[in-house]
């Protein structure tokens, strides 16, 4: 099905998009009733608690749980051996896809632990307490093993593997050559030695960053009732109800329609709440005892052992003409996947030249095994280490060439029509237009005045997602829909979504009354993530908006016993072309469905192709305090093409978001580990995160460049933004006391560091 | 197990018993046994402020408030913020702000913000961003936050 022409491009006149109606879900959660996956509580409820490795990397040689299970209050013990056992084979999860013996290890170790905070035994008490001690007369007899923490360390000659078995496959091909590096990948266009042959100036930089948390406030949480007639149900806190309800009934060996599962509100995921931890141990701890479950995760346990974000180690040189042409590029992308397989240097590699065109690349990329937990999605996940390196090399030829980084940018931008080194050839893009708004804004034209204080510039590309959608809704009968969807509301997207079915229906947002659904009450929808669900849960309800609207027109045909092409539906109002006393409003005609042929309903499925890519541009002036190395963000902006802001507050809120959570990668957050590799800093005094003190108001520059595949022009927002900040933040640094950094975090030892090298 | 402690208190507004053990946090108590889970639990140490509560005015971390020290004090939590005639101001200007994403964080900087506000009706920019540094929000840059308080105590001042 195809839109029409003037939706495409965006000159249509919108009654409800780009306004800002108070969320639907907002009153519940300024006043504590909403229900976050915590706030459970069901008759006869059990609490399970997790025993962890307090080793990195350990062969288990034995564990005995007899003492647990005798402690009184205690009500089921289990271990990997009360899972079913799983294949090695590779499962789609809608944001990254999961080997199913894997996620069974992960969930509770086999034979061996790979990452301090790996889960061994699950227990279930009559309270959180009593469970807790019960971990405590657990016994593990460990052989202890040597951990590898870094990709360098990983793939040192000699090193220690986390599987024995483990060879690269190279290219597609098994090597057969036994090493932590699981795959690598290359991406080739042009000729990059003769582009190279031509460039007047070239710059080869490497960079390492390290391992950082996602920093959701809401710790992961799963209650789970298995009940007597073999249904389970799982309340839990997640990015998609349906790939927990999937690696559910994959690890409990369960068709899926035997799992339901009730995302409850979710506290937070920007990638870290998809892939599951606690959900299938709560449910076998449920089957044993006959009773739910309910199990949540202290913020150390989040930080030890729910995915964070790759760690990584970039060289990355390109070269330029001297009239600053980017003649050739070439990245060599290693990425740490923690404890089992991951890829998360293939994003990164899909990115990191991604607002550019460049005749000639070549990337190579490697995902890397180290004794960390399993990596996961984080906010256009491997994006952002990339750009780290590709936007500080490009200051530094800017620098060189002693041109203007935003000229430099706009002359060598990615258009419609550039090809990027993995393949796709971008459709309408709004990479220039965020550079000449980012040229335009009062902070780049603005002096910035002060010693030690600088200015950087960094871009970002993020591809978005589009995968699958289902809603449908209901007419009431005082003209209001009940909406029905399937993706869990993170930033707003039930109002995101209720004003584009309002829009389509010539309704209002506070017509529409969205619900996010569990799994046996709505179709089958893929995670809130890739910045996909206002695009593409946006078309299904775009879909349901039409689907009704041909409906209500029969009613109206019906009622008023005239042909339906008689019939014109406009602005929520229905009328009849040849009669104009025949006029109904929507919500007239709603009260009268029974005499017409009973309710309406609306209903839509999506797999939308058209996603439309996402740029953006940071500009960040900064102070840096050269006696501790500390430094303070004084203003920060963000210009970046939304396609179409449905509702601009929340769009402006992630575009503010990303930033902060790009500031706080680019200068505070790091997983510290010792050289035992046990996590050092598992708390949020010591994971330190931005606050309301470490930054400014965030100033934000919305580019509507409308996505061509989608009806009302949506690209995703969500993950772009948090790209820039950190080489932006580099480069500003630089601006201010001429020092470049290399390494994430620039915290201020690092700093400081780096001036003594130069003094 | 130890005996559990009678404690007599006042939780917005209305006398309440409960019975507690000596190891119980105030946040616990409040979840757990008053069935107030408005306060949310993030870090359980004092670091993300989620669990911000009024105790006698001041806002304090409730997983740091052991709950048999409530015996006579004066707790109030999110619940205890709007009325029977609507909002708070601070809760309406969170909503018209989009001051909120996930909303985990909400009831705390709502908290924070109304003892802020009943101390210092008209604080800067920089008094609301240092009153506000014991909560994290990871979702919304702050910027929003900032913009309700401050919206927040405009209105309230000329209430």
């Amino acid at each position: 099905m195809a839109a029409q022409e003037e939706d495409y491009l965006g000159i249509k006149d919108y009654k409800v998009i780009g306004t800002r109606p108070i969320r639907h879900d907002g009153v519940d959660k300024v006043t504590g009733r909403a229900k976050y996956g915590a706030d459970i509580d069901l008759a006869g409820m059990l609490h399970g608690k997790v025993l962890r490795s307090p080793h990195a990397h350990a062969r288990i040689k034995s564990i005995d749980v007899s003492k647990a299970e005798a402690l009184h209050g205690v009500k089921a013990v289990i271990t990997v051996k009360d899972l079913p056992l799983q294949e090695d084979k590779i499962k789609d999860l809608g944001e990254g896809a999961a080997n199913l013996m894997d996620l069974r290890c992960n969930v509770l170790a086999e034979n061996k632990v790979l990452y301090h905070g790996h889960a061994i035994v699950a227990v279930a008490a009559t309270d959180a307490n009593t469970a807790e001690e019960a971990l405590e007369l657990i016994e593990v007899e460990y052989e202890v093993l040597s951990p590898v923490l870094t990709v360098h360390d990983a793939i040192a000659e000699g090193a220690p593997l986390l599987f024995e078995e483990q060879t690269t496959k190279s290219l597609g091909e098994d090597t057969g050559k036994k090493s932590n590096i699981t795959t690598h990948f290359q991406h080739k266009l042009g000729d990059v030695e003769a582009g190279f042959a031509q460039a007047d100036v070239v710059v080869e930089r490497e960079f390492d960053t390290a391992t950082v948390h996602q920093g959701y406030i809401e710790p992961q949480n799963a209650t789970a009732l298995w009940n007597a007639d073999g249904q389970v149900t799982v309340w839990c806190s997640t990015q998609g109800a349906f790939t927990v309800r999937e690696q559910t009934a994959q690890l409990l060996d369960l068709p899926v329609s035997q799992v339901k599962v009730v995302p409850m509100e979710i506290g937070g995921g920007f990638g870290g709440k998809i892939r599951v931890y606690l959900e299938p141990l709560a449910a076998v701890l449920s089957k044993k005892t006959g009773r739910p479950v309910k199990m949540v995760m202290s913020r150390t346990e989040v930080l030890q052992a729910t995915g964070p974000t790759a760690g990584s180690y970039v060289k990355c040189k390109m070269g330029v003409s001297k009239d600053g042409k980017i003649v050739a590029a070439q990245a060599t992308l290693m990425y740490e996947s923690g404890g089992f397989p991951g890829n998360w240097a293939a994003p990164g590699s899909m990115c990191i030249f991604g607002p550019y065109n460049i005749p000639n690349i070549h990337i190579d990329g490697y995902e890397v095994l180290v004794n960390k937990p399993q990596t996961m999605a984080y906010r256009a996940p491997g994006a952002t280490n990339a750009a780290f390196a590709s936007e500080t090399v490009i200051d530094e030829i800017c620098e060189e060439l002693g041109v203007d980084p935003l000229d430099f940018r706009f002359q060598n931008a990615a258009k419609e029509g550039s090809r990027r080194a993995d393949g796709p050839t971008y459709p309408r893009i709004g990479n220039e237009e965020c550079l000449n708004v980012a040229r335009a804004t009062d902070h780049y034209k603005s002096k910035l005045e002060g010693k030690k204080r600088g200015r950087g510039v960094a871009s970002g590309f993020w591809f978005n997602a589009g995968l699958q959608s289902s809603a449908s809704a209901s007419v009431n009968a005082d003209g209001k829909i009940s909406l029905v969807e399937g993706s869990t509301d993170i930033g707003g997207s039930r109002t995101s979504l209720a004003m584009q079915l309002a829009e389509v229906l010539g309704l209002q947002a506070t017509d529409i009354k969205p619900q996010v659904a569990d799994t046996d009450s709505v179709g089958e929808t893929d995670v809130t993530g890739g910045s996909r669900t206002t695009f593409a849960t946006g078309w299904a309800v775009y879909k349901v908006g039409l689907d009704i609207k041909v409906q209500m027109i029969e009613r109206a045909a019906k009622f008023w016993e005239i042909p339906k092409d008689d019939v014109k539906y406009e602005d929520g109002v229905l009328s009849s072309v040849s009669d104009s006393s025949k006029t109904m409003t929507f919500a007239e005609l709603a009260g009268k469905l029974d005499e017409t042929g009973g309710p309406v309903m609306g209903r839509a499925t999506v797999q939308p192709p058209g996603v439309g890519g996402a740029f953006a541009i940071v500009i960040v002036d900064v102070e840096v305090d050269t006696d501790t190395g500390k430094v303070e963000i004084l203003r920060a902006s963000i210009v970046q093409d939304v396609g179409k802001a449905i509702h601009p507050s929340y769009v402006e809120g992630q575009m503010q978001g990303g930033v902060a959570q790009g500031i706080g990668w680019a200068l505070n957050e790091e997983y510290a580990y010792k050289e035992d590799g046990t996590l050092a800093n598992g708390s949020l005094l010591d994971y330190r995160m931005p606050t309301c003190l470490d930054l400014p108001m965030i100033e934000t520059h919305i580019v509507e460049v409308p996505n061509p595949g989608h009806p009302y022009g949506v690209r995703g927002v969500g993950e772009v933004p948090i790209v820039p900040p950190p080489a932006a933040v580099a480069n500003a640094i630089y601006d201010a006391v001429g020092v470049r950094l290399f390494d994430l975090p620039m915290s201020p030892g690092r700093v400081l560091e780096a001036l003594w090298k130069k003094a | 197990m130890a005996k559990k402690v009678h404690i007599t208190t006042t939780v917005n507004g209305e006398e309440t018993e409960f019975l507690c053990e000596p190891r119980q946090t105030l946040l616990e108590v409040l979840r757990d046994d008053l069935d107030l889970t408005g306060t949310k639990e993030g870090c359980s140490n004092g670091n993300c402020g989620a669990c911000s509560v009024l105790l006698n005015g001041q806002v304090v971390d409730s997983c740091l408030v052991m709950a048999v020290e409530m015996e006579g004090q004066e707790v109030t939590t999110i619940e205890g913020v709007a009325s029977a005639d609507g909002l708070h101001p601070l809760q309406q200007k969170f909503l018209e702000h989009a001051a909120l994403q996930c909303g985990i964080c909400t009831p705390g900087f709502i908290m924070a913000a109304k003892a802020l506000l009943e101390a210092e009706p008209n604080p800067t920019e920089e008094r609301i961003r240092l009153y506000l540094a014991g909560n994290l929000c990871r979702c919304t840059g702050y910027d929003k936050i900032v913009r309700a308080v401050q919206d927040a105590a405009s209105v309230m001042s000329k209430a």
